[in-house]
């Protein structure tokens, strides 16, 4: 058992700080550690994006990063990206357009999409399919996904044209 | 106030926040400790020795369990008692579970359990129908055989035959969330278990037995599931009893998920079949008589197989008035993970083959297979009875009368609607401009060939085993006129609790925020069938109906007790209670004075489907209450350098009767088809010659992901009610759209065969190595 390692991580705005195994995997320490349980195992390899969070800006896979690797990092989760009372414009169309039915994929994917927009706030259908492909769902046929993104972004681009 | 709304999903605000509990996800105590199996590494033979002295002597092992520490059942199986938790010393499959490992983390377990030394007596597992054909290995006493007719004679007598094999790939239900359970010990021997499960009745049933307590002791809850797709029906015993028993043993609670590679491994998957058929035709396509032999692989033990074999027996018709039939079924015990439930139940399988001979028949007389479908389809029914002719109906007898139209199992026909719902598809789906379109594009001979195929579906709807065609349901009104409701069936992403909500809501004439419902619990409803053969909302929609109408004729009663009016006109809507004089009141206000009369708010409710019966052996009867139906067109183009193809376009329309809510069928219809083109098309299972699955996690198993998805895909809800009295005349979603995916590997085989004039006699999967195959027979290449 390797030595334990001083840890200090910024989830949902909230600092941490914990000594933890250097190889514990970052989606453990998200469900197991600090109890945030929307980012969710699906296949602990990397492929169905069921744990995909944000970190230092950028689109990760809970499941293959070391919390090691994360020492230092700004960690959102979809917990952090809109509660209950403030629906994120994402999380709202995946709601009223049925972007979801077990609901088991959602929070990865809603997590994901965020990132997809900032990276293209205007992407074609084919930019959604391909900026999506890492995140698996086995009960929708994607059908509705596609179409809650798309929703959202001119949701989005709607409210920013408003602001400026 | 009607039910028909396309509203979210009710837990969707949950969802897209993340706060939705998952079994996982549910804090439990801090003493709680965590499970793993131990799994055989061979296919098939006896333990000989097993010395888990460094499995006990792992890091955070706090106990080790062998079937020997076991107090009561060692037993997990639905059916006939043959599925050991933890090996008595035989070996069945690869992957079969041989100790049980306790411990305080989830990977300290699954550490642990890989340090087992287990030496074994091997024998030559039986892997293939093949072997178990050879070794006559297979369950029940022989062959099934359902019979109309005399089809061989009509196969031989006809101008026309063909005969052939299809083989059909197994298929990985891929649930998001992985099984998953946790028992929490109580006092005085009780023992509550949260499990993701389609089947909350059976795991208390299990849990009770391995304790060796009455059911009453055991509490089963289950709030959702992340999929289950019929492979949370049965496969979710062996984590609960693992888990109750485990915690019954350190007086822990005690929590078990299998991490993906073990829940490939050790899980059931569907049925893999082998379809042999012959088929007498006239010129015409018009078929005499089909032949079938289905040989289903069923694995270790029997599960659920029976009925799923049953199943695919009555869909070897699928959509076709077949003049003579005989389909004879084998099931087939072989040494691999027991095959059981999913989405459709064997119909698909059986589906599947009915659409190969005609898809054959059609390639042999050079004519449109859409057309030779529609020759064959059952004659149309107008609203009750058989309507307009069409020239190759039913017969008549002497008196002129028709018989009415049967299915090879002797059930009556009476509620097909195919006729207009494909005319509607073409139309919509401009079928064909398109077919004459992608022909002339494939005459052009180049690399990348186009394939349109437009496939029906006919689905049978009710459990084959009548007396699981019940529900029960559990309704309380509280003071504040807020509803909480409870019933059997259990919630999987299929949108079974908002369907009922809605139902419940509507009855008290109340919006849906005023009706709650609630994770589904053994502790308020008992003796609940498995949520599944689609029946979910059929069968709970109408016990909670019962319970909900049962409320309201006290509080009618009170109302005209007290108002002197009649009860019958008392009316329920918009929050408000009307009497029949006109005067209202509001909802809330009547529930406080029935509640002050000393009137119970609280009802159960109870639902049996009527009409139906079965017997299984002699195959005759009516299995199903009715029929749900749908029709779909795939175009596919093909590279036929690399055998890669990918869905340009899907149409589809599909019968939900009276939809209880738009949304949500549309989004059963979408996944379903998604599910089933995946299932015929990527999804492929291998086994090695060992018997181990080398196709165990996504990186082997390709599930369809949104790059998959085709690239227009248009779906549409056939505007009609069901005949029968079902829930607000709606009709079954979960399983039939599943099976619109035959449509892709027809597209596929279309698209093949424009290389050439042999018939592809494509297998499923298609997978690109496979497509490339029968290109290489289609053009005579001989590979
Ligand atoms: S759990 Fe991380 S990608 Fe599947
Ligand atoms: S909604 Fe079930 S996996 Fe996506």
């Amino acid at each position: 058992m390797s030595k334990k390692m001083h840890i200090k991580l910024n989830v949902n705005g909230k600092a941490e700080e914990f000594l933890a195994e250097p190889r514990e995997l970052l989606i453990y320490t998200l469900r197991e550690r600090l109890n945030i349980t929307g980012p969710h195992i699906g296949c602990e390899t990397s492929h169905c994006g069921a744990c995909t969070v944000t970190i230092n800006g950028k689109s990760v896979k809970a499941c293959t990063m070391f919390v090691a690797q994360a020492d230092g990092a700004e960690i959102t989760t979809i917990e952090g990206i809109g509660g209950p009372d403030d629906l994120h414009p994402l999380q709202t169309a995946f709601k009223e357009l049925h972007g979801l039915q077990c609901g088991y994929c959602t929070p990865g994917m809603i997590t994901r999409a965020t990132k997809l927009l900032e990276e293209n706030p205007n992407p074609t259908e084919e930019d959604i399919r391909f900026g999506m492909a890492g995140n698996l769902c086995r009960c929708t046929g994607y059908q509705n996904i596609v179409k809650s993104i798309q929703a959202a972004a001119a949701e989005m681009n709607a409210a920013k044209e408003a602001a400026e | 106030m009607s039910v028909p709304k396309p509203l979210p999903h009710d837990a969707a605000r949950m969802h897209v926040t993340g706060a939705a509990r998952y079994v996982d996800d549910i804090p439990a105590p801090a003493d709680t400790l965590h499970l793993a199996f131990g799994l055989s590494t061979i296919a098939a033979g006896r333990i000989t020795d097993m010395d888990l002295s460094k499995v006990r002597a792992a890091p955070g092992v706090v106990a080790v369990l062998t079937a020997d520490d076991l107090p009561f059942d060692n037993d997990v199986s639905p059916s006939v008692h043959d599925e050991p938790l933890l090996s008595d010393g035989a070996v069945h499959y690869l992957g079969q579970a041989m100790f049980l490992v306790i411990a305080r983390s989830h990977l300290a377990a699954r550490r642990a359990a890989r340090h087992g030394d287990v030496s074994y007596a091997e024998e030559t597992p039986i892997l293939t129908v093949d072997d178990a054909l050879a070794a006559g290995s297979h369950f029940e006493d022989g062959p099934r055989i359902y019979e109309k007719g005399d089809a061989d004679a009509a196969i031989a007598a006809a101008p026309h035959r063909i005969e052939g094999v299809i083989e059909i790939g197994g298929q990985e239900h891929f649930y998001l969330e992985g099984q998953a359970a946790l028992a929490l010990p109580q006092e005085d021997s009780e023992m509550v278990v949260h499990s993701s499960t389609q089947h909350p009745s059976e795991i208390q049933h299990k849990v009770a037995d391995a304790l060796g307590v009455p059911m009453h002791a055991v509490r089963v809850e289950c709030r959702r599931m992340g999929g289950g797709f019929g492979g949370k029906e049965s496969q979710g015993n062996a984590l609960a009893v693992a888990c109750a028993v485990a915690a019954r043993a350190t007086g822990r609670p005690c929590r078990m998920r299998y991490d993906r590679d073990d829940d490939m491994v050790i899980t059931g998957k569907r049925h893999d079949f082998r379809i042999t058929y012959e088929a007498g035709f006239d010129g015409d396509g018009r078929l005499a008589g089909v032949s079938f032999v289905q040989y289903a692989r069923c694995g270790w033990a029997r599960d659920l197989s029976t009925p799923v074999a049953d199943r695919a027996m009555l869909h070897a018709d699928n959509a076709y008035l077949l003049p003579a039939a005989r389909i004879e079924s084998h099931r087939l015990r072989t040494n691999t993970q027991s095959a059981t439930a999913f989405r459709g139940f064997g119909g698909p399988q059986g589906m599947v083959g009915i659409e190969r001979v005609i898809d054959e028949v059609a390639h042999t007389l050079g004519l449109d297979p859409a057309e030779v479908r529609r020759r064959n389809y059952y004659a149309a029914c107008s609203e009750r009875g058989l309507s307009a002719p069409r020239p190759s109906g039913p017969p008549e007898d002497i008196s002129g009368q028709k018989k009415p139209q049967t299915t090879p199992y002797g059930q009556v026909v009476d509620d097909f609607i195919l006729h207009e719902m494909t005319e509607a598809l073409s139309r919509s789906a401009d079928y064909d401009a398109r077919r004459r379109a992608a022909a002339q594009w494939n005459a052009r001979g180049g690399v990348i060939r186009k394939g349109l195929a437009m496939t029906p579906v006919k689905f049978g709807i009710s459990f084959t085993l009548t007396h699981l065609n019940q529900a029960g349901a559990l309704v309380h009104v509280y003071r504040d006129g807020s509803v909480r409701i409870n019933h059997g069936g259990t919630e999987m992403g299929q949108g079974l609790y908002q369907k009922v909500a809605q139902v419940a809501a509507t009855r008290f004439g109340l919006d849906i925020e005023a009706v709650k419902i609630t994770a589904t619990d053994t502790a308020k409803v008992p003796n609940t069938s498995a949520t599944a053969a689609s029946s979910g909302s059929d069968l709970n929609g109408m016990a909670v109906k019962a319970a909900c109408d049962t409320i309201r004729a006290r509080m009618a009663q009170h109302l005209a007790d007290t108002h002197g009016c009649a009860a019958e006109g008392v009316e329920f809507s918009g929050g408000r209670v009307q009497l029949p004089d006109g005067r209202s009141m509001g909802f809330v206000e009547v529930v406080e004075s029935a509640y002050l009369a000393r009137i119970s708010l609280s009802s159960t409710g109870y639902y049996a489907t009527p009409d139906i019966s079965w017997d299984r052996i002699k195959g005759e009867g009516r299995p199903f209450y009715y029929f749900a139906y749908g029709v779909a067109a795939t175009e596919v183009a093909l590279d036929t350098l690399s055998g890669e193809y990918r869905i340009l376009r899907t149409d589809i329309v599909h019968d939900a009767g009276a939809s209880l809510n738009p949304a949500i069928d549309i989004g059963q219809i979408e996944g379903g088809y998604v599910q089933g083109a995946g299932w015929l098309t990527s999804e492929e299972l291998v086994w090695d010659g060992r018997g181990a699955l080398r196709t165990h996690a996504p990186s082997t198993y390709k599930i369809p992901a949104v790059s998959d998805a085709p690239d227009v895909f248009n779906v549409t809800l056939w505007d009609g009610a069901n005949r029968e009295a079902t829930i607000y005349r709606s009709k079954a979603v979960g399983e039939p759209p599943l099976m619109l995916g035959i449509s892709a590997l027809m597209a596929v085989s279309d698209a093949v065969a424009s290389c050439g004039e042999v018939y592809p006699a494509l297998d499923a999967p298609a997978t690109p190595e496979r497509v490339l195959m029968a290109i290489g027979r289609v053009r005579g290449d001989g590979v």
